[in-house]
């Protein structure tokens, strides 16, 4: 026995040492230089991610002779509003911006209070049926109808140039309802149970108690559901004839692929040629920005939340 | 009755009874089960519908691969055609590229991106001051919420011939590209921008695994004297191989897919481009819905979505058999 650990200590004999420090522990001086790297890739890997919104915003105030000469970095060159200006105040830029807004609420809404009542049974072990609607769920993961006998029925439901056609498609995600399901399954039943002593009904236990204290995941689901609204184009472009009914980023994929502009046509005044220099930008960062700001503050909820339920599914 | 006491019951039925009464049992069983739960299960009632006619109903939309379907006519077609349609498009050398060109796009970026997440995971993973973590995990989150539009816009400004690539190219002295009007550039830009979205996002769920490491383990490698290094080697990759098996079937099982695919081609490609940049799903588009061909369009995405179920249930096997994880 003795033999046998001093054999072990003679073998790591240097890092046996170290442990033996305790809190003051000296690293190698590879660990040190890997440190030393790892701060740096990190360092690049954030400044790439960075730059290119960073030249979006600064090509977004910069004048138009900087931007075609191609002087236009990470810093305004020619700093001004114009273009900002214009988008807000000409064409239709704010009309399709409430839509978006209108969109990206209704169907969040929905789209969570749907999913937690779909997570919630499927969460309880003690019922039986889920043997049947688990697996019924998780197939639409790996097997869909595809794009055109969707299309299709979306046209036969007669819900083209509705807001129908925009949030239904994409109503409840499956991937988020199991992220949910993982959830609900951690958090202790003595609440449910004693909500339910107290005459609480199953509806009553659930608003009443399961959705309060869900709120990592209700916070996660929110802003999945709100970015994946804020983001969709395709919807708007298959069902939406009416320029009315436009969300923003299906605006924006019509400026971007040169189909419309907001400048107005014709005259070629200095103005305008600085609004057609930099509209792109300027669209792109004011549909990015609510999304940027709010994104940072639900983050630590959606990594405790993908923590819980993420691995399986 | 106590719960102890229907459960030997019904094992007991399993082993004697003759079916008729094991069936009349269950029901008897059920119907308990069912008078007991049924609140909660209304619960389910509006979801279960939403997925019965948006998602179930499609999938049987798709016996219009093997019918005649016209727009404005019956939903599910008008006449059978069998497999008309198939054949025709099996035998069309547009779809064979877009085919081609889904593989070899789909193949690279899992290439690149698979070993680059799992590292990026376990580079984020040995930051100590938290701070910076948090800053770096915010930074390279952010592209993943980032509307497609976005970062298609943000591409053809950064690679448009005034952009900065090409002001940089034309200051070291060579002549500048036009990079989403040539074809050979096309992948290098799909894999690229694929990376900047999704790097940060694809290696949240490997620290998910990590985190849920037992730091046990760790002291026990300490003790042994495991360097860093062989900490990682030895403990944290082995520990989260499940994940990186799942996440390995999950891809592969996308490979014929387009999956998150589509848009991006959609919104980056051109005609110029065709011979690089076509994939399944945007000739479906074209074929169906810009040119009205729903049958024919139909078939090809049914044969894709097939494919990809077979090569998911493959990849599924194997990884039960290789390393014991599975999705089902």
């Amino acid at each position: 026995m003795t033999d046998n650990n001093a054999s072990i200590k003679l073998k790591v004999d240097g890092k046996e040492r170290k442990i033996k420090q305790g809190a003051k522990v000296k690293e190698s001086w590879q660990y040190n230089v890997f440190r030393v790297f790892n701060v740096i890739i990190m360092g690049f890997i954030c400044a790439a991610t960075l730059y290119p919104f960073l030249y979006l915003v600064a090509q977004s105030f910069s004048s138009e002779a900087a931007i075609i000469k191609g002087q236009v970095s990470i810093i305004p060159v020619g700093f001004n509003f114009t273009t900002y200006k214009s988008v807000l105040t000409k064409g239709d830029f704010l009309g399709y911006y409430k839509n978006t807004v209108l969109y990206a609420v209704i169907g969040t809404f929905f789209s969570v209070l749907f999913s937690a009542m779909l997570a919630y049974p499927l969460s309880k072990p003690n019922l039986r049926l889920n043997k049947f609607f688990v697996p019924f769920i998780i197939f639409t993961m790996y097997f869909g109808g595809g794009m055109i006998p969707n299309y299709i029925l979306m046209t036969t439901l007669g819900l083209r140039n509705t807001v129908f056609a925009f949030i239904l498609p994409g109503l409840i995600g499956t991937y988020y309802v199991l992220l949910m399901k993982s959830f609900f399954a951690s958090l202790p039943h003595e609440l449910e149970e004693a909500g339910e002593i107290d005459g609480l009904s199953k509806y009553g236990v659930f608003f009443r108690i399961v959705l309060p204290i869900s709120k990592p995941i209700m916070a996660t689901m929110v802003l999945f559901y709100m970015a994946g609204y804020w983001s969709n184009w395709f919807n708007a472009f298959l069902y939406l004839e009416d320029r009315s009914k436009w969300p923003v980023a299906y605006h924006l994929r019509q400026i971007i692929i040169g189909a419309s502009t907001s400048a107005d046509p014709g005259v070629a005044s200095q103005e305008n040629m600085q609004i057609a220099a930099n509209i792109k930008s300027c669209s792109m960062v004011l549909m990015a920005v609510p999304i940027i700001c709010v994104y940072p503050f639900i983050q630590k909820y959606f990594v405790q939340g993908m923590m819980l339920g993420g691995v399986k599914g | 009755m106590a719960k102890g006491e229907s459960k030997v019951i019904s094992v007991e039925a399993k082993e004697k009874k003759p079916t008729g009464e094991r069936v009349l049992a269950w029901t008897k069983d059920m119907g308990k089960h069912l008078r007991k739960n049924w609140v909660i299960y209304t619960f389910l009632i509006i979801p279960v519908a939403y997925y019965v006619v948006f998602r179930y109903l499609p999938m049987a939309g798709n016996i219009i691969a093997f019918r005649k379907y016209s727009a404005g006519g019956n939903l599910f077609g008008s006449q059978w055609s069998g497999f008309k349609y198939f054949k025709q498009f099996l035998g069309d050398p547009a779809f064979r590229r877009a085919f081609g060109n889904t593989l070899i796009l789909n193949f690279s970026y899992l290439l690149v991106r698979f070993p680059l997440t799992l590292i990026f995971a376990l580079l984020l993973n040995e930051i100590k001051w938290l701070p910076w973590k948090k800053f770096v995990q915010t930074v390279s989150y952010l592209p993943h919420f980032i509307s497609m539009v976005i970062v298609a816009g943000m591409i053809k400004e950064l690679l448009s011939t005034s952009g900065p690539i090409n002001t940089m190219l034309v200051n070291l002295g060579q002549q500048a590209i036009e990079f989403i009007a040539l074809p050979k550039w096309f992948p290098t830009i799909f894999v690229v921008s694929g990376i900047w979205q999704g790097l940060g996002w694809g290696s949240i769920l490997y620290l998910a695994a990590i985190a849920g490491i037992n730091p046990e383990l760790y002291e026990a490698a300490k003790v042994d004297g495991a360097s860093h290094f062989q900490q990682v080697l030895h403990v944290t990759i082995p520990c989260i191989l499940p994940t990186i098996a799942t996440l390995l079937i999950l891809d592969i099982g996308g490979m014929v897919g387009s999956g998150g695919a589509f848009e991006k081609v959609f919104l980056l490609y051109n005609p110029m481009t065709y011979e690089t940049s076509d994939i399944v799903s945007t000739y479906v588009y074209r074929m169906g819905v810009y040119s009205g061909n729903y049958s024919y369009a139909t078939a090809v995405g049914l044969f894709e979505g097939l494919l990809n179920l077979i090569l998911l249930t493959v990849a599924n096997f194997s990884s039960k058999k290789v390393s014991g994880e599975s999705l089902w």
